[in-house]
């Protein structure tokens, strides 16, 4: 397998707190990479680094690169819209448009230039197909997406991140808001999700982790502490942090 | 002692009750005389003729007209200024202290006596397009500016960052982001400045007494802009301080409270419809 997405030597500063020390990790196609670590462990933040998301935030200095399909995503000849299109992001909250389900799914390949209406319409249905939606809303459409409900709406959220088809999925903590169904339904499409594109998936639920994902790196005070086999990781931790983490001892 | 707490609770509350008595009575009071004073003067005749000098007959279309040709302008021109200024200070904007500042000079702006603007749109603008309508209108855009500006502004920032997120991380650049899904989210904002801007201009007079004059010629929209006109509230200054024409001037009146509880209805039901639409 080859890597998607390289960090080498990426520290982090919001104004001046170091949030991100450091960091070198592979991630590698078509694989899911589970975050784990305590709140306020920098989680999150490299999440958003990889397709520059926080640079919504003004505060914010990097340094240190981030390469996606060997190109540095901080270089200036890297169109930062053209770089979310290939690198989609799921919110903790859903947070679909107060618009139709239609016009949610659409919005993204109407961003991109689509406005045939009949590859429109391909596009919406494969997306919702895509993420596992598409018997419960077909019928519709036309219909607000606030009036879904809580799970339906984060996997709307799903569909409309892969109707621009990108490569990779960023994920941060997708189902901490979601029952107990939606969070397995969640799931399953993760997995299903494998086959097509690499994840990348925050998550403070340990057993998710398990249950999901190839690899698992630990983050503790925006250090990577430990970065390996999922199995491994939770088996044979090599760090005593880790394995104090892991075993409930804090977080 | 009891019996004293008990005088004095009674005391007050018929000193309450008196005071609200007199508020209302005075408040039907002013809306009974102007409409009984005023709306005898009304007819179809006063509503869509002009004043003529041969025949001594008074109407009022020219006011009216002009007041149209005002609040068009006026609105034509503040709305995309307003709105525009309010979304770069909430979504372009890297300076907070820069914000801050123009946020209290528009807070300041709209506290100043409009006579002031009156006097300021007269060296400003009536010097330049001459006493008219559209020197009217540009003094009442910078007196209505901070209204729009303040309001949208407020709607801006009820719109959910999530929203502003969820754009930016399907690729969508900074413009589409707020044209697609920041503008439509605060349109209520915006329609609630425009009504009080309305509300605004039919009610001033001071502002216009040195900017748009009290010509009572009946013009199209584009030479009225040019041209001197007055509109109902000056009208009905000049008709009852000038003519004495007082019966006339009531008509106005009337037909100007009216309007204000047209417009007041308007925001309401504009307020119901956005909050309604919000929670699908």
């Amino acid at each position: 397998m080859s890597s998607i997405i390289t960090t080498d030597k990426l520290n982090l500063w919001y104004g001046d707190t170091h949030a991100l020390k450091d960091i070198n990790i592979d991630i590698q196609k078509n694989s899911i990479t589970a975050l784990i670590g305590p709140s306020g462990c920098g989680k999150s933040t490299f999440l958003k680094t990889l397709n520059r998301m926080n640079d919504l935030i003004e505060t914010v200095k990097t340094t240190g690169e981030v390469r996606y399909s060997g190109h540095n995503i901080f270089s200036k000849d890297i169109d930062v819209n053209e770089l979310r299109r290939d690198v989609g992001m799921v919110f903790q909250k859903p947070s679909p448009f107060p618009m139709s389900i239609y016009d949610n799914i659409a919005y993204g390949p109407r961003t991109h230039g689509m406005t045939n209406k009949a590859n429109l319409d391909e596009m919406v249905e494969q997306s919702l197909r895509g993420a596992a939606i598409w018997n419960e809303v077909k019928d519709r459409l036309k219909k607000n997406a606030l009036s879904l409900s809580g799970g339906q709406q984060q996997r709307l959220c799903i569909a409309r991140a892969l109707a621009v088809k990108p490569k990779v999925l960023l994920m941060d903590e997708p189902t901490s808001a979601l029952d107990p169904i939606s969070t397995s339904q969640i799931e399953e499409l993760i997995l299903q999700l494998k086959e097509k594109y690499t994840i990348i998936i925050v998550t403070h639920n340990m057993q998710q982790a398990v249950r999901i994902s190839d690899n698992t790196a630990f983050f503790l005070l925006g250090e990577l502490i430990e970065f390996g086999k999922t199995e491994k990781v939770f088996s044979y931790p090599q760090d005593k942090r880790t394995e104090d983490y892991i075993t409930g001892r804090f977080g | 002692m009891n019996k004293k707490r008990k005088l004095s609770a009674l005391f007050i509350r018929s000193a309450m009750y008196l005071c609200c008595f007199i508020t209302v009575a005075l408040l039907l009071f002013m809306l009974g005389y102007v409409m009984v004073k005023g709306v005898p003067n009304l007819s179809l005749k006063f509503l869509t003729t002009k004043p003529s000098h041969m025949t001594g007959q008074i109407g009022i279309l020219p006011d009216i007209l002009n007041t149209v040709y005002i609040v068009l302008a006026t609105l034509c021109i503040v709305l995309p200024l307003g709105v525009g200024a309010a979304v770069y200070l909430t979504e372009y904007a890297t300076s907070q202290k820069v914000v801050s500042v123009i946020e209290y000079a528009a807070e300041t702006l709209s506290g100043i006596p409009s006579i002031i603007y009156g006097l300021v749109g007269m060296l400003l603008f009536s010097n330049h397009f001459g006493t008219s309508i559209l020197a009217g209108a540009l003094t009442l855009v910078i007196m209505n500016l901070p209204t729009v500006l303040r309001t949208t502004q407020e709607s801006l920032k009820t719109v959910p960052q999530s929203y502003r997120e969820s754009a930016f991380g399907l690729g969508a650049g900074k413009w589409r982001v707020i044209r697609t899904v920041v503008l439509p989210e605060c349109i209520d904002g915006v329609v609630t400045g425009c009504i009080l801007s309305v509300g605004r201009i039919l009610g001033e007079s001071a502002a216009l007494l040195f900017t748009a004059g009290f010509a009572h010629a009946v013009n199209g929209m584009i030479s009225g802009l040019t041209s001197p006109g007055a509109t109902l509230t000056v009208a009905l200054y000049v008709y009852a301080k000038e003519e004495g024409e007082f019966g006339v001037a009531f008509a106005i009146a009337a037909i100007l409270m009216s309007l204000t509880l047209l417009i007041n209805l308007l925001a309401m039901s504009a307020g119901r419809y956005f909050a309604k639409r919000r929670n699908v």
